[in-house]
């Protein structure tokens, strides 16, 4: 008889849990937080990482309790659109933004897209968190778009600068797949290296995304001799072979980029040849990762059964959105307010250890605040594992 | 020059065996598979999977991205583009059935293997470098001569072997085939898993050099496209020549054009045009289909 009412007390414990729980869920309102960007096709780790890095984040917040806004506590939803890196898509998915009432959107991934999307964020107030660079996006009349993560005409110096000082590289040469975004980034890699006094001794060679074999591609590269090889815009499916690539033709000298790449992916495609190659990274370095930012990749890992190191940077662009609605409430379905607030706004940084802070910034490239202000970690692959060269700031 | 023919041979070998499976495809059933090059992608992640999460040796990876897309292709035929001939006369039928076979392919290769580049260990280390007139890392000459090696199996196979007569009679002419005595529904089946396998053994012998990704299939049913319009559809000859021929363009193209940008693919399609204006059949086709 005890037994029987043992498991009866516990089975109703159980469903009256399980419907609180439900309750409990159920009684928060919904806050939609849109992604516009690419997840299909040979660029897809650019997009999936964000959308998976907003839906990990989301889970976990909606899993303590909700986020407080003001009086109102929300659930995160992610609403997610596949632009399939065509502006066309792009604009198709900002539009369903703005029908469904969505007023903050992470992304486009690129360049074309991101440019196309504007007047429709424009339109239908919607702020934009886009991944791309064209400075005219957050200069002045533009005041919806803010850049993601740190652009390559600001980590491109710095690495450029470095390197001169501790190897003392002096000839660099550029190669850049024909896409709109890699050869835009070259062209200001160029730009930078020759105010910085470097010799550019190869910049025309470019290949297609596609390329499968970039022994030919490279050979002219190699032979005009640089002490440095930037791969601009280097896509991580690309970098791999390209490093491949120059090594076996013999080539001993630097190699950089100032995208994000995956350590993973750099140990299978090129295994020791990679080693000393040197890219942009985020805030999970040891050095840098918070306990927060540890448990984000557990999470992550746990749900999509392998983390991504793209998203030590995508990882931000959500924080910055909640965090700084709960700066100023009124912001919910205003993103004048948004705009307001974002010039004085400031919080803890919870990825990054020791008293870092979520601000804006980007007036000294933009003229205005329109950049979320993530560290500059220049990182190092060595043996599988990349290793931090310098962290610097943007502004 | 020495570079300039070794890169292109090298290419042309990988692009001939690409080209072959879709070519052997269309000729025996008049289908052009536009998920040729996602059957490349999945067969480059079956040997990714086999080699370097389970930890076998590379050609165990090898067979097995043989038999995986040997089992899709014959179900692929015998549940899909076998029923869908029968109920339908016309053409666009087959075309929008493999396009939507390549979107599912797409998707099932997203949600198994995931959205990163992949790619396993070289399977020989060391460059051969003559004097740096000739740079080839041997991988590359052994893939090169692996996938020779292989267009010359595929073409004594389909020559003397009974079944390859057999398809070869389908392929010539498919009612005379079938009054020969000839079983129409189980050589389409072997035609479409043999072209299949192709796909998925090219896939797992570039695996190892280009390495895998989600978003190389599109890409790759163009490019074996256009080396059966450079040599001819439905002809087996004619998909090796345009293999080799596309391969010495992109080489010869990206080495003395690079000066002027990507234009090497630009100087490749304003070329085929030309060509296809004069000879629309292609090299080896022929006029009357």
């Amino acid at each position: 008889m005890q037994r029987r009412t043992f498991i009866a007390t516990a089975g109703l414990s159980l469903a009256f849990s399980l419907t609180a729980s439900v309750a409990a869920w159920a009684e928060n309102a919904t806050l939609k937080i849109g992604f516009v960007g690419v997840t299909s096709g040979p660029a897809a780790a650019w997009g999936i990482s964000n959308q998976r890095s907003m839906e990990t984040r989301a889970a976990w917040l909606n899993e303590l309790g909700g986020v407080q806004i003001g009086d109102t506590t929300y659930n995160i939803e992610i609403v997610a659109f596949d632009d399939q890196k065509d502006p066309k898509r792009a604009i198709a998915g900002m539009e369903k933004m703005a029908q469904d009432g969505i007023h903050y959107v992470v992304g486009p991934n690129v360049d074309d897209g991101a440019a196309a999307v504007r007047p429709v964020a424009e339109q239908n107030g919607i702020m934009y968190f886009p991944y791309a660079f064209p400075k005219e996006l957050y200069t002045a009349p533009a005041s919806n778009a803010i850049l993601g993560m740190v652009a390559n005409y600001q980590s491109g110096p710095a690495i450029y600068k470095h390197l001169m000082e501790t190897k003392g590289v002096k000839k660099v040469a550029f190669v850049a797949a024909n896409e709109s975004d890699p050869l835009s980034q070259r062209d200001s890699g160029v730009e930078a290296a020759k105010a910085l006094g470097l010799e550019v001794v190869s910049d025309s060679v470019t290949y297609q995304v596609d390329t499968t074999d970039f022994t030919p591609v490279l050979l002219p590269v190699i032979q005009s001799a640089p002490d440095l090889l930037v791969l601009s815009g280097v896509s991580p499916a690309n970098a791999p072979q390209l490093i491949r690539s120059a090594r076996e033709l013999g080539y001993t000298g630097l190699i950089s980029t100032e995208t994000a790449q995956d350590a993973q992916v750099l140990q299978e495609g090129a295994g020791e040849l990679a080693n000393g190659f040197i890219s942009v990274g985020g805030a999970s370095t040891p050095e840098l990762a918070s306990d927060a930012m540890k448990e984000f990749v557990e999470r992550y890992t746990a749900m999509f059964g392998e983390y991504n190191d793209e998203s030590n940077t995508k990882v931000y662009a959500l924080e910055y959105i909640i965090e700084t609605l709960k700066a100023n409430p009124a912001a919910i379905d205003n993103v004048e307010e948004f705009k307001k607030t974002m010039d004085t706004f400031e919080a803890a940084n919870p990825f990054m250890v020791g008293d870092a802070k979520l601000t804006y910034v980007g007036t000294s490239s933009f003229g205005q605040k329109r950049q979320v202000s993530v560290p500059l970690v220049v990182n190092e692959f060595q043996n599988g594992a990349f290793q931090t060269l310098f962290v610097a700031k943007v502004d | 020059m020495e570079q300039i023919l070794a890169n292109g041979l090298y290419l042309g070998a990988q692009y001939a065996l690409i080209a072959l499976g879709l070519t052997l495809i269309f000729s025996l059933m008049n289908v052009l598979n536009f998920a040729h090059g996602q059957m490349y992608v999945m067969g480059g992640f079956v040997t990714y999977t086999v080699v370097a999460q389970f930890g076998l040796p590379f050609i165990v990876g090898l067979l097995a991205s043989a038999v995986v897309l040997a089992v899709i292709g014959a179900v692929c035929e015998r549940f899909l583009f076998r029923t869908v001939i029968k109920r339908s006369k016309r053409e666009e039928s087959t075309m929008l059935l493999a396009a939507g076979i390549a979107f599912f392919l797409d998707a099932v290769i997203l949600l198994v293997f995931g959205e990163k580049q992949r790619g396993v260990p070289k399977i020989v280390d060391g460059v051969f470098n003559w004097d740096m007139r000739l740079i080839m890392p041997y991988d590359r000459i052994l893939i090169g001569a692996l996938a020779i090696a292989m267009v010359v199996g595929f073409i004594l196979f389909m020559q003397y072997s009974r079944t390859g007569r057999a398809m070869r009679a389908l392929a010539q002419d498919r009612m005379a085939a079938q009054l020969m005595g000839v079983d129409v529904d189980r050589y389409s089946m072997i035609g479409f898993a043999l072209g299949a396998m192709l796909a998925g053994i090219v896939g797992g012998l570039l695996v190892t050099i280009t390495g895998i990704n989600l978003g190389m299939g599109g890409p790759t049913s163009v490019k074996a496209f256009l080396m059966i319009m450079i040599g001819g559809a439905g002809v087996i000859s004619g998909a090796i020549a345009g293999g080799f021929i596309l391969g010495m363009m992109e080489s010869i193209g990206l080495t003395l054009l690079a000066a002027y940008g990507d234009v090497t693919y630009l100087a490749i399609f304003a070329t085929l045009l030309v060509f296809l204006a004069i000879r629309p059949q292609g090299l080896m086709g022929k006029p009357w289909g």
